[in-house]
């Protein structure tokens, strides 16, 4: 196989003597959706804020394109092309779309301040494809609606050509209609090549998404398969016993 | 991922909306107009005189140089308590380096022409290594900016006692001096001047930021609209300059030295005082804070941090960092309003500054700064600390007695961000 786009390697990471994440390894290739499926504090959360530069991690590697890669920080992550949408959406409520679309990479003119007159017009591109009735560009995103919101951190994630896409429960906050779309978009970034690490608790909604499940349980991850292999009981047994029914005993 | 929300018509838009100001904004300036009526009928008309004006600006300048700074600090849900004590321990290093270290140790004799500007740096410097150490301890070692800050209240208002054993130093430097206000004005002339270049300035800008706009091919509001907001601004900016420059000295001043004013004798001498360098001073410090707060990163990462702490770390801002430069900014400009205090006295005293950090927090609040932070401007706490300070004096000049004024000028603080909370709650803001 090729090299994988993204390797943890025995990863651990501890919050006072709670091994939140213990010994996890995991790959995802280029084109690939990989759903992460659990308990609430599994660990999953955690061990997707270790690659997107939130967390630490205690012991373990992580490899980027066959290359060791070290991130201690988010802006670390981002230099590696992960882009991460947080389950809360990481939103500056008192700012607008486009003040959250760029935070932290502001286009500048060439006196060194915001150019706030590009980053807009930016927007208001990368709008109109991804959510295209969004028109509320100059009101803080507080005043937007979830979906709106969502549309605002799915932008951030895809205008600066993620390599590695790591969304934590995006379709939780949605209609039916909204959730449509995401799974749209996740088709359309796959076919572009990108990796997608998945995280939701709706099983049958990763059936249908992912390529492939890793279930985690108490930190450890009990196994990962590919989706075409396993039915919802499988998982659904894994999650509730943390036991692999198709591992080789 | 849609909106389903039906698109609200605007059949009809109000005046101000046409104009795109910010209503906020036109309520401060209202609120102050309604405060200098009021007085002016109550003091029969000695309210609003020239010399009035020019004073309530002096007197204004030291808490709103220091009220910008803090709302940086506020918008990023810190608070800040030292101020006043860290002005004061500044112009005690100001004033000892001026009146005793530079002449008794490095041996620059009084007068010296390098003794003011080595002063103000030396004070300058003091303000920013105070405030980025008081930064630290809150960014890096997570102690509450509360408690920090008032530690700091304690430490540096004594700091600056034991500095000049509690005496009062001076006569301050003749040339640090200038600027205290009415002792260092402009003159008619480069009032003018400074009053143009200013206007010019402003309408440069409005009319760049719209060509801007139609480059990115956005909505502009109408050509007319435009001209109202440039020919509103440049006529504030000018009437402003036309009130100081109506304050003439009074004759008996001009008889002590003529030449200061341009005349061979006192006899049929008229000069006005003009635009006072503190004034300018603030202008020069509201202009660089806002172009802060709106066109740089430092900016947005202030209003980033405090919208949403967490979201402005996972974007890759170092916030602690931050904290540091924030408060380090505070020291500094906390330096820089010591400088107009002390040159206003002529003297450092031990009290100087003394309870401003009160005044400076309730100018930001007043000017529309919220405490839950991420909102706030810059031209908001100048106008609260001219609020505050047209409170005071008008009352003075009414003959409130001091308990009431206090308790006037309280009540008004609380007040004011009732109103701003119902403004928001009417917006339909979340925050």
């Amino acid at each position: 196989m090729s090299t994988p786009l993204v390797e943890m390697k025995n990863v651990s990471i501890a919050f006072g003597g709670v091994r939140a994440v213990d010994d996890v390894s995991i790959e995802l290739h280029a084109g690939e959706v990989v759903g992460l499926l659990g308990h609430n504090g599994a660990g999953k959360s955690t061990l997707i804020k270790m690659l997107s530069g939130a967390y630490k991690m205690d012991a373990g590697e992580i490899w980027i394109e066959g290359t060791r890669a070290t991130i201690n920080s988010p802006a670390d992550s981002r230099d590696y092309n992960i882009e991460t949408i947080y389950q809360t959406l990481a939103l500056a409520d008192n700012l607008d779309a486009a003040s959250n679309l760029f935070l932290g990479r502001e286009l500048t003119t060439k006196f060194g301040l915001l150019d706030d007159g590009k980053m807009e017009a930016e927007t208001r591109k990368i709008m109109a494809r991804l959510n295209p009735n969004f028109k509320k560009l100059k009101e803080p995103v507080s005043a937007l609606s979830g979906g709106q919101r969502q549309s605002v951190a799915i932008a951030r994630a895809v205008y600066f050509n993620a390599k590695i896409l790591i969304m934590d429960e995006p379709t939780a906050a949605l209609g039916v209609h909204e959730t449509a779309m995401v799974a749209e978009l996740i088709g359309e970034l796959k076919k572009q090549g990108l990796g997608i690490f998945l995280i939701s608790h709706d099983t049958r909604e990763m059936m249908e998404l992912c390529d492939r499940v890793a279930v985690m349980k108490n930190g450890q991850m009990i196994g990962s398969e590919r989706v075409e292999d396993v039915t919802e009981d499988d998982i659904l047994s894994m999650i509730i016993l943390g036991k692999n029914p198709k591992a080789k005993t | 991922m849609s909106d389903h929300s039906p698109t609200t018509p605007h059949p009809k838009r109000s005046l101000a909306q046409t104009l795109q100001v910010d209503m906020r904004l036109l309520g401060m300036i209202g609120s102050f107009f309604a405060v200098c009526i009021v007085f002016n009928i109550l003091t029969d008309g000695r309210f609003l005189t020239p010399r009035n004006i020019f004073n309530l600006t002096i007197q204004t300048v030291s808490v709103a140089i220091m009220a910008t700074g803090m709302v940086f600090v506020i918008v990023t849900r810190h608070i800040d308590l030292s101020v006043g004590a860290l002005l004061a321990t500044c112009t005690a290093v100001m004033a000892m380096t001026q009146t005793q270290w530079l002449p008794n140790i490095v041996g620059l004799e009084l007068g010296h022409p390098l003794i003011p500007w080595i002063a103000i740096a030396a004070g300058l410097i003091t303000g920013a290594a105070i405030g980025a150490g008081q930064g630290w301890l809150i960014g890096y070692q997570g102690i509450p900016a509360f408690i920090v800050t008032l530690g700091g209240l304690l430490i540096w208002r004594n700091v600056g006692w034991w500095m000049t054993d509690g005496a009062t130093i001076g006569p301050l430097d003749q040339t640090y001096i200038l600027f205290g206000g009415i002792g260092g004005t402009l003159g008619v002339f480069w009032s003018w001047i400074v009053g143009l270049v200013a206007s010019l300035a402003a309408v440069f800008g409005l009319w760049s930021a719209r060509r801007n706009k139609v480059a990115h091919g956005f909505t502009v509001k109408p050509i007319w609209a435009e001209a109202v907001v440039m020919t509103l601004t440049a006529g504030a900016i000018l009437g402003f300059v036309a009130i100081l420059n109506a304050y003439s000295v009074p004759s008996r001043v001009i008889a002590r030295n003529p030449e200061l004013f341009g005349c061979a004798t006192a006899e049929g001498c008229t000069a006005a005082y003009g635009l006072p360098y503190s004034v300018l001073l603030l202008s020069v410090v509201a202009i660089v804070m806002t172009v802060i707060a709106r066109r740089t990163r430092l900016g947005r990462y202030i209003f980033a941090t405090g919208g949403n702490p967490d979201a402005a770390q996972l974007s890759g801002i170092n916030t602690r960092l931050l904290t540091v430069k924030i408060f380090a900014m505070v020291g500094v400009l906390s330096a820089l309003a010591g400088i107009v205090a002390s040159a206003r006295l002529g003297y450092h005293t031990n009290d100087i500054g003394t309870l401003d950090e009160l005044r400076v927090i309730a100018a930001a609040v007043i000017g529309g700064t919220a405490l839950s932070g991420g909102i706030g401007t810059i031209y908001g706490a100048i106008i609260g600390a001219l609020i505050m300070q047209s409170l005071q004096s008008g009352m003075a000049m009414v003959g409130v007695d001091a308990p009431y004024q206090n308790i006037v000028v309280g009540a008004v603080l609380v007040l004011a961000v009732w109103i701003d909370i119902q403004y928001r709650k009417r917006m339909g803001a979340k925050l």
